[in-house]
């Protein structure tokens, strides 16, 4: 598949257009129906959620938030071509990712509610937490899929960023090093033109992202990123390439935030509404809807159905979120280190008896 | 036991954790087949093969952000640092992820990692190669640091730097790299870190210093000693989590606080231990505490170091002026 869409010729993968037809259907990955339905449900839960996100955003209960809302075909048929025992080390706007590798809406609302339990995700896992320094975290899915060819397991690696994160150094240190050492990483790089304001024109002279692939001797495709299909398919192709030993590859997909970058920015500042309209046309979840009521497995009131049942789980994960106060002082300190020093007890205790001072 | 200095001490420290522990893996730029540019990884790839003593791509910053991805999925990773002015480009993954990772997923994940780096001036070395970056890290919440001073210190600290589950910066002041030899016992010892070592016992002043300084200092003292006076020299070892306790009962006991060290003077450590001394020890004071360290300027070239750093001379001013006081 990687000669077939050489990005210097201009070539990207999309296997399901916009309006839900498969144009590319030699490439149609070989999913079973239910499957395909479950996608779509985790899109739309990742949808709802991300809405409801805001929601509690703008009424104070919650903190500043980046959504993914408009990139869940990426986030969600990325990691769907994972397996259980695969890595997953995330950028900050990937939920519907992060809800197939495990984590829940619950850790969601605490991360953005402003309490670290947010990224105490359930044992085994194998998802690191939200990195907010760009592109820092793909050194770590580097050191994470040498690992596992150290101990000769044949676990890979996504890790996620954005098109602007493809200026940081950290970008060309980590493809260069997994190339050298042959590390089972998939980089995955959500281009939704913008890093906050800047559009991707003015982030690289390169025509393409995942042209940067070449200069590391590893693959590097482009794809249509509201393309479930077409994601799913490609990080396939790449999670078979790892895993067999070939070593790394970059996805570059093609995507559109519907939303802002987070709840305090205002895109009207530097895209246009047409714009935003053009890519309302070409959202993920409209497609995969299309293609799923023309082949008879989704119909309204299925989406009715569905929409109302993921609000409700949403609502009381929330719920259980609202219950939790305050971070425990002892919490503050006492994940610094193994083992508390000394000076670390006495600061915890200074703070503990002014707390209780000033009556709890 | 044999004669080692501290090259071979450290040496001796990492060829017996890596028998010991099969997890564990060794790099940096050249410290595989070229045994670092101070030797001190001589041998190992040799002995435990390219897999886990190996050469890096020459860039710092993915080279301890691999580190900690090797250490979330299971292994321990010493990384070596060619110098500790070359860490600059490996600030963010130090800061913003090898000292946190343990806070940020509520002990889910941490980062075992020891970073090793030669440290400190005074070989008449080029420009960025002659730093004393301690204060910088050990401002630095999650982050162990240990600067040893003799061969001895630097083995036991180095494998308690290995076995520890959170991440040490291992700083070599490579100013006395081979400029000491000293009895070390072959076999594998632990000096626990955070754990000062008294290398006098004295009334009149307590003294600490770490890593090529406590030479300095006990060259000083020697002086001192013939003036009559009795001085209490602390090696502080650790410069986080310092032994806060070592101290002060010396304080209490002295009454004077000297702290010497070649780094620069504001925000350094000798501030710090100054600070400790008032909080903790300010009605035992006789003299208000004092500090000999390094200047607030560039650190100077090798025609222009001696002036920068602190020698025997500038220590016993010092302490006289400081048990005078």
């Amino acid at each position: 598949m990687f000669s077939t869409f050489d990005p210097l010729q201009g070539k990207r993968l999309t296997i399901m257009n916009e309006s839900g037809e498969i144009v590319a259907p030699e490439w149609m990955p070989k999913l079973p129906d239910d499957k395909i339905v479950d996608a779509y449900k985790t899109m739309l839960y990742a949808r709802i959620g991300d809405l409801k996100a805001v929601s509690y955003q703008r009424q104070g209960r919650l903190y500043t938030l980046p959504t993914n809302i408009g990139q869940e075909a990426a986030a969600v048929g990325s990691a769907l071509a994972l397996e259980k025992t695969d890595w997953m080390v995330p950028a900050y706007r990937e939920l519907g990712a992060w809800l197939v590798k495990g984590a829940t809406m619950r850790d969601y609302f605490f991360y953005f509610g402003g309490s670290e339990e947010g990224s105490r995700y359930p044992d085994g896992t194998r998802l690191l937490p939200v990195s907010v320094p760009i592109t820092s975290q793909l050194t770590h899915a580097v050191g994470i899929g040498f690992a596992s060819n150290y101990k000769g397991e044949k676990d890979v690696v996504i890790t996620y960023f954005g098109d602007g994160g493809s200026s940081q150094g950290d970008f060309h240190e980590a493809l260069n090093w997994a190339a050298v050492f042959s590390c089972p990483t998939i980089f995955f790089c959500n281009n939704n033109g913008y890093a906050i304001s800047l559009p991707r024109e003015k982030q690289t002279k390169s025509k393409t992202i995942a042209q940067k692939a070449i200069a590391y001797d590893m693959p590097g495709i482009q794809i249509d990123g509201n393309d479930l299909f077409a994601v799913y398919r490609a990080t396939s192709e790449a999670v078979k390439y790892a895993r067999d030993g070939n070593g790394p590859v970059l996805i570059e997909a093609i995507t559109y935030r519907l939303g802002a970058h987070t709840t305090s920015d205002d895109p009207s500042r530097y895209r246009s509404a047409e714009e935003e309209k053009e890519w309302e046309a070409k959202d993920p979840l409209l497609r995969l809807r299309v293609w799923l009521e023309k082949k008879g497995l989704w119909d309204d009131a299925k989406e009715k159905d569905y929409s109302e049942e993921a609000t409700s789980d949403i609502e009381s994960q929330f719920a259980e979120f609202e219950q939790y106060k305050a971070t425990p002082i002892e919490d503050i300190f006492k994940y610094t280190f193994e083992e508390m020093p000394d000076s670390l007890k006495e600061q915890m205790i200074e703070v503990r008896n002014h707390v209780n001072r000033m009556g709890g | 036991m044999a004669v080692m200095n501290l090259v071979q001490a450290i040496n001796s420290a990492l060829d017996l954790k890596l028998a010991d522990d099969k997890n564990i893996v060794l790099f940096g730029e050249d410290a595989g087949f070229e045994g670092g540019v101070f030797r001190v990884t001589d041998g190992l790839q040799e002995k435990y093969g390219e897999k886990r003593v190996f050469d890096t791509p020459l860039a710092e910053s993915v080279l301890i952000g691999a580190g900690i991805g090797m250490a979330v999925n299971g292994l321990r990773p010493i990384c070596e640092i060619q110098f500790s002015g070359f860490m600059y480009p490996a600030f963010n993954q130090i800061i913003s992820h090898v000292s946190r990772m343990r806070t940020r997923t509520r002990g889910m994940f941490s980062v075992p990692m020891v970073i090793r780096a030669p440290y400190g001036g005074g070989i008449r070395a080029l420009e960025h190669h002659s730093e004393s970056t301690e204060a910088i890290y050990g401002h630095i919440p999650g982050l162990k640091v240990v600067i040893p001073s003799t061969p001895y210190d630097a083995k036991g600290l180095l494998i308690s730097a290995i076995e520890d589950n959170d991440p040490v910066l291992f700083l070599e002041p490579k100013k006395i790299y081979r400029a000491i030899k000293q009895d070390v016992p072959e076999e594998i010892y632990r000096i626990k870190i955070g754990k000062a070592s008294v290398l006098q016992q004295g009334e009149q002043l307590t003294i600490v210093a770490y890593g090529a300084m406590s030479r300095v200092v006990q060259q000083a003292i020697q002086h001192a000693k013939k003036d009559g006076y009795s001085i209490e020299l602390i090696d502080l070892r650790t410069i986080y989590p310092f032994d806060k306790q070592t101290i002060v009962e010396s304080i209490r006991k002295t009454g004077r606080l000297l702290v010497v060290h070649e780094a620069a003077r504001t925000f350094g450590v000798a501030a710090e231990l100054m600070a400790i001394a008032n909080e903790e020890a300010f009605l035992h004071l006789e003299a208000p505490p004092a500090r000999v360290t390094g200047y607030d300027t560039v650190i100077p070239l090798p025609k222009g170091e001696d002036f920068y750093f602190p020698d025997a001379a500038r220590v016993y001013e010092a302490i006289k002026k400081t048990i005078k006081f």
